[in-house]
């Protein structure tokens, strides 16, 4: 553009008008293929960025595509010798699915109520409120929680205060004399809302007759 | 000597020559302001600023020590705190550093609020200092979580707990926030990216852009009432005042903020030297259950909430509210970007500022103390005081067992201990009969759980008599005013009387 201007070139006659005229016009073709191989440029690195976001989204969102029951195994708590009748107990495991780095992080408390015989309740520690650990008062047969003050009765039914519901269940059946939960992951309102026992699972480790079996307790129900 | 200063000159230009920011930071820095903003009410900001740096550079000298490793992170703070030589008062200065920060950032937002800062041209720089405040708050949450101990276990339960009444896709953000299907190793290094690279990044980029704003639209003049802000004249009547009235901000302006600066460091540093660092509290090992886990002071306020909402209010609060909330400090700015600067004029502003000061201020407060929360020990720890078992029967002195025995303490107080969850027991007869005591222990309500299946007749026999006996001498006890009419004398004439 600044040809025009430039004062080393003449400006004198029609020819050599022409002959700028076709400098410019060679220019702005110039420019214009540029612009064009920049905007096909810009359109490569945005094909790059997009194919380059699949794996950066697919690591990302990796945990959130996991489905909670999928990370659930089922897991020893102990014979059933260490629950009394009647009473509630703390256990605790090491979640199936860990790091190396875990450390203490990677074992998990639960309640264990053996309420009598081969009838048993295992409670998440997480209060259903938000999550804090509950405690059991055998005295009052309360769980109380420290956080919010959330309340719930010996059978886990929610007794007073902010939750929204009972405890958390886990999913229990015995094998042989042990006492198995189904656990693996953190029991939120968003994990535990739905029902998925299998009844088959607990009936067929029952080594006791049908008519001993407990009625199984789907893991929200509360009643 | 004039020739090393001449050597000086030399040195500083070949730079100069070279880089070519000298000129344009000079510039800035002497940029001429109203005379009115040079004043104490205008040094908040640049305070803010300064803590920023100085939690950057704690940060990055606690980074030499920390192991962001869930199996290791506590071993570390301890380390830090026992066996580094002063790492005790770095983890302090940065703990500290964070609690004063966030009370600067709100108080800066508050001072700018109230002198009607945010109007025309400065909405966007509004804007971009709620995100500076909303990054503040992240950097504190997540560095709670980097503390990690009990409190930080915990808190990111609740955390997950929070996100998991998300409705339909609550469980993948959960995992999400997690890293995996519980609190571990994963949960941990992810807060420490947010917390050490993510954040941090996005938070020197928008105080960057905030800072370019102030100086590229000039610092707001202090208001005058009946001084309006009008789209059309607002440029010109600004420069005009600033080229009557201006002064360098660098000194003329800047004094008393490198003053206040100074005094907020010496705070800081003076509040690390003598109250120490923030925990770490107990092991973040989830089987120890005793515990009382407690957020940090900034979010203090809405733990206290949490505890206040019902049950069927919780989930559409928690998601509703900070959407309002945040969505009105950001459309403040656009829905009154004109008008009435001067905090005299503008009474709704000052009414807000202080019911919101006062609500923060309330529920912090509470969240100090929990009267929500029973407390745990109390049934073993609170005796029954001595001077309500005298001249009792044997079976009311056996219901101050049961009441004892029962944890009723752990909600209950009795002579100032106990639990502030349930009433105080102290008088409980002259506001409730026998029989309605009766129906309150066996049946619960009122936020109270039912005790009929704790409770052996004979237990609450006695448990009963000895509430019924907690009334002081000048005060009645309660009384049935219906029984009279049900139970009087043959010769009464209770027909009548009922009609």
């Amino acid at each position: 553009m600044n040809s025009n201007e430039d004062p080393k070139v003449p400006i004198e006659g029609e020819a050599e008008e022409a002959i700028i005229d076709e400098a410019t016009r060679v220019r702005r073709a110039g420019h214009s293929r540029r612009t064009f191989l920049f905007k096909v440029a810009l359109l490569a690195n945005g094909l790059v960025g997009a194919v380059m976001a699949v794996p950066i989204l697919g690591y990302l969102l990796g945990p959130a595509s996991k489905k909670a029951s999928a990370e659930e195994s089922w897991i020893g708590l102990g014979p059933i010798a260490e629950f009394p009748e009647g009473e509630t107990r703390l256990a605790t495991f090491r979640n199936p699915v860990t790091t190396a780095w875990d450390g203490q992080t990677g074992d998990v408390p639960c309640w264990v109520r053996r309420e009598s015989g081969t009838t048993f309740q295992v409670f998440a520690i997480n209060c259903a409120h938000l999550g804090c650990p509950v405690r059991w008062f055998a005295e009052s047969k309360l769980f109380l929680c420290p956080c919010h003050g959330g309340a719930y009765y010996e059978d886990g039914a929610r007794a007073s205060g902010p939750p929204e519901r009972g405890l958390f269940e886990y999913e229990h059946k015995l094998s042989g004399d042990t006492l198995m939960i189904r656990a693996g992951s953190m029991p939120t309102l968003a994990s535990k809302s739905t029902t998925s026992p299998t009844l088959t699972q607990i009936a067929g480790a029952t080594p006791f007759s049908p008519g001993a079996i407990p009625k199984p307790r789907c893991e929200s129900c509360q009643d | 000597m004039p020739r090393l200063t001449e050597k000086a000159k030399s040195v500083y230009q070949w730079f100069e020559d070279r880089l070519g920011l000298g000129k344009p930071i000079l510039d800035a820095v002497e940029h001429e302001v109203p005379e009115t903003t040079a004043s104490w009410w205008y040094v908040f900001g640049s305070a803010a600023t300064v803590l920023l740096v100085l939690q950057v550079m704690t940060g990055v000298l606690l980074g030499l020590v920390y192991s962001p490793s869930a199996g290791n992170a506590w071993a570390s703070l301890e380390f830090l705190n026992h066996s580094v030589t002063l790492g005790w008062f770095l983890r302090a200065l940065h703990g500290w550093g964070s609690d004063f920060m966030i009370a600067i950032v709100l108080i800066h937002l508050a001072q700018v609020f109230l002198f009607g800062a945010y109007k025309y041209p400065r909405e966007l720089t509004w804007i971009v200092g709620v995100f500076c405040l909303l990054l503040t708050l992240g950097m504190a949450f997540t560095g709670q979580v980097l503390r990690f101990d009990q409190d930080a276990y915990w808190g990111l339960g609740i955390g997950a707990s929070i996100v998991s009444r998300v409705p339909l896709i609550g469980g993948s953000l959960v995992n999400l926030m997690l890293g995996g299907p519980i609190i571990a190793g994963p949960t941990l290094t992810r807060f420490f990216a947010l917390h050490v690279f993510i954040i941090p990044g996005l938070l020197i980029a928008m105080v960057g852009v905030h800072l370019w704003m102030v100086l590229r639209l000039g610092i707001n003049e202090w208001p005058m009432p009946g001084r309006l802000v009008s789209r059309t004249t607002y440029t010109r009547d600004y420069h005009k005042l600033t080229k009557d009235t201006g002064i360098a901000f660098v000194p003329d302006a800047a004094w008393k903020d490198a003053i206040f600066a100074a005094a907020i460091m010496l705070s800081v540093m003076a509040c690390a030297f003598f109250f120490g660092p923030f925990g770490p509290t107990g092991q973040p090992d989830p089987t120890i259950i005793q515990t009382a886990p407690k957020p940090d002071v900034a979010f203090l306020w809405i733990y206290a909430v949490l505890a206040y909402l019902p049950p069927s209010l919780e989930t559409p609060v928690l998601f509703i509210a900070p959407v309002l909330g945040i969505g009105a400090m950001l459309l403040l700015p656009l829905f009154s970007p004109q008008g009435e600067k001067h905090w005299s004029r503008r009474p709704i502003a000052i009414l807000m500022v202080a019911v919101i000061a006062v609500v923060l201020g309330v529920f912090t407060h509470l969240g100090t103390y929990t009267p929500w929360s029973p407390i745990m020990d109390a049934w073993t720890s609170d005796p029954v005081p001595v001077r309500y078992l005298h001249n009792r029967t044997p079976l009311e002195r056996q219901g101050a067992l049961v009441l004892q025995n029962k944890q009723c303490r752990n909600c209950h107080s009795l002579g100032g201990s106990g639990g502030l969850r349930g009433p105080a027991l102290d008088g409980i007869a002259t506001r409730m009969t026998e029989d309605q005591i009766f129906r309150q222990v066996l049946q619960g309500g009122g936020n109270m759980p039912a005790y009929g299946n704790a409770l052996s007749p004979s237990e609450t026999k006695a448990l009963v008599r000895f509430l019924s006996t907690l009334n002081s001498e000048n005060e009645p006890k309660a009384i049935d005013a219906s029984r009279d009419l049900v139970t009087t004398s043959p010769d009464d004439a209770a027909p009548a009387r009922v009609q």
